[in-house]
C-alpha cells in the first residue's frame, strides 16, 4: 500500500533529537509491547514478521506519525492477535477500561502471476529497472525507487516474498538484490553527483533495464 | 464515532499481556525467553566485531566475505541477524544505514535501535538530503567523499565498518572496542580516538 510508513524522500519533517545515554525502553509498557511481539512471533508462531510490519502500516495516518515506535508495535500486535482470533477486542477493552487501539483492515494483495525462480535472474553489474507497481497490501518496494534504474551490487540469498507472506499467499522464496541508484536519478540535480542510495529489492520488483 | 475513552499505551499493553497469559496462548516462560533474546541484543557486540576487524586481517576478510558467520564466531547471532552484510567505510566512500519503511536493524550487533533512527524525520530525510542530515548530526563530509545510503528494505541487515582513527596503531582490541559508538556503526558519525 502507498501508505504513510513509506517515508523515504518525504519533505517537511525538520530536525530530530539525539538522546545521549538513551535507554532501550523509555516506559515499562514499551518493553511489554516488545516482548509480547517477540513471544507471539517466535514462541507462539501467531503471525510472521511480514504480517507484523503490515499491521503497523495499516494504522490510520494521523495516528502513525505522532506514535512512539513501541506504540506502533503495540497497536500492530493487538490488531493481529484480535484478527487471528486469539484475543477478543471487547475483552481487551474491558481489561483496559477504555477502547484499545487497532489498525484498519487489510486489503490483500492478489498473486501478480509473475514467474518465480529460485535461480537469480540478475547478476552483479546488471542494470535493472524497478517496476511501477502499487499493490494494495504489503510491499517492500519503496515509492522513491519505482520507475527508476540502478545497478546490482550484490545478490542476497532467497527470502520469503513479503507481498505474499504478509497476506498468507503461497509463494516461494526469491533472491533479493542490493541495487545502487544514483541520487541524481532519484532526486534530480539537487543531489550530489557522487552520492548513491542502495535499496534491497526482491526479484519480482525488478525487470531488465530498457 | 465512538465517544469512548481511548486506552493509554500502558493500559493497552497490560490488557494484551494479561489476556495472552490467562488464555494460555503465552506463558511466563515465553516472556522469559523473549526477555533472554532482548538481553542478547547489544550494540557493544558490534563494537567488538569492529575492533576485532581492525586488529585481525584474517577476521576482517571473513567478516567482509560472510558477515553473518564472522559475527557468529564471536557469539553474536539471533533474530534480525540472519543475513548480516558489512559495509566498509573508506577514505573515498562514507556509508550510512536507514530503514525508510519501518526501522529494521541488525539487532545482534547494533542492538535495538535508538529513537532518532526510528524517527520519521531520519527515515524520510536521509535518503534525500543525506549530507544535510549528517551535518546536523555533527559529521561534515568533504566534497570529494562519496556518500552511500543503504536502505534496509529486505532481509539483509547492514553493519558499517568505520575507519580506524589515526593514532590508535598500538591500541589493544579492548581499548578500540571502547571507542566504537553505535552511531559510527550505523554510519552517521566517525570513530574518534579523543
Amino acid at each position: 500500500m502507498d501508505g504513510i510508513h513509506d517515508l523515504g524522500g518525504m519533505a517537511g519533517f525538520g530536525s530530530f533529537e539525539i538522546e545521549h545515554h538513551e535507554p532501550t525502553f523509555h516506559e515499562p509498557w514499551e518493553e511489554t509491547a516488545f516482548l509480547t511481539n517477540i513471544a507471539s512471533i517466535a514462541m507462539l508462531g501467531a503471525y510472521n514478521a511480514d504480517e507484523y510490519r503490515h499491521s503497523i502500516e495499516r494504522m490510520p495516518i494521523n495516528e502513525y506519525l505522532p506514535a512512539r515506535y513501541y506504540e506502533r508495535t503495540l497497536i500492530g500486535v493487538t490488531t493481529l492477535l484480535v484478527e487471528k482470533g486469539l484475543l477478543d477486542k471487547a475483552d481487551l477493552d474491558r481489561r483496559a477500561g477504555a477502547s484499545v487501539r487497532v489498525s484498519q483492515p487489510a486489503v490483500a494483495n492478489i498473486d501478480d502471476g509473475l514467474s518465480q525462480s529460485t535461480t537469480p535472474r540478475f547478476t552483479v553489474g546488471d542494470r535493472v529497472h524497478v517496476r511501477n507497481m502499487h499493490p494494495p497490501g504489503h510491499t517492500r518496494v519503496p515509492r522513491y525507487v519505482r520507475g527508476h534504474s540502478g545497478t546490482v551490487l550484490h545478490v542476497a540469498p532467497l527470502f520469503k516474498f513479503p507481498d505474499a507472506s504478509a497476506h498468507g499467499l503461497p509463494r516461494r522464496k526469491e533472491c533479493t538484490y542490493h541495487v545502487a541508484f544514483k541520487s541524481r536519478e532519484l532526486w534530480s540535480e539537487s543531489a550530489e553527483a557522487e552520492d548513491t542510495v542502495v535499496v534491497d529489492l526482491w526479484e519480482s520488483y525488478l525487470e531488465e533495464s530498457p | 464515532m465512538s465517544a469512548r475513552k481511548i486506552a493509554t499505551p500502558a493500559a493497552q499493553a497490560a490488557a494484551v499481556k494479561s489476556a495472552m497469559l490467562e488464555s494460555g496462548h503465552l506463558t511466563d516462560a515465553d516472556f522469559d525467553a523473549a526477555h533472554a533474546i532482548e538481553e542478547s541484543l547489544n550494540w557493544h557486540n558490534g563494537a567488538k566485531v569492529v575492533a576485532r576487524a581492525w586488529c585481525d586481517p584474517a577476521f576482517k576478510a571473513r567478516l567482509m566475505q560472510d558477515g553473518t558467520a564472522a559475527c557468529a564466531e564471536l557469539g553474536f547471532e539471533g533474530p534480525e541477524g540472519e543475513y548480516i552484510v558489512v559495509i566498509e567505510d573508506t577514505p573515498e566512500q562514507k556509508n550510512a544505514i536507514v530503514c525508510t519503511q519501518c526501522s529494521c536493524t541488525a539487532w545482534p550487533v547494533l542492538g535495538l535501535p535508538p529513537d532518532w533512527y526510528k524517527s520519521p524525520a531520519y527515515r524520510a530525510r536521509v535518503v534525500r538530503e543525506p549530507r544535510k542530515v549528517l551535518r546536523e548530526m555533527g559529521l561534515v563530509l568533504a566534497g570529494n567523499v562519496a556518500l552511500r545510503i543503504w536502505d534496509t528494505t529486505a532481509e539483509t541487515r547492514f553493519l558499517v565498518l568505520p575507519l580506524r582513527p589515526p593514532g590508535t596503531e598500538d591500541w589493544t582490541e579492548d581499548q578500540l572496542a571502547a571507542i566504537v559508538t553505535r552511531e559510527s556503526m550505523i554510519g552517521v558519525s566517525l570513530v574518534s580516538a579523543a
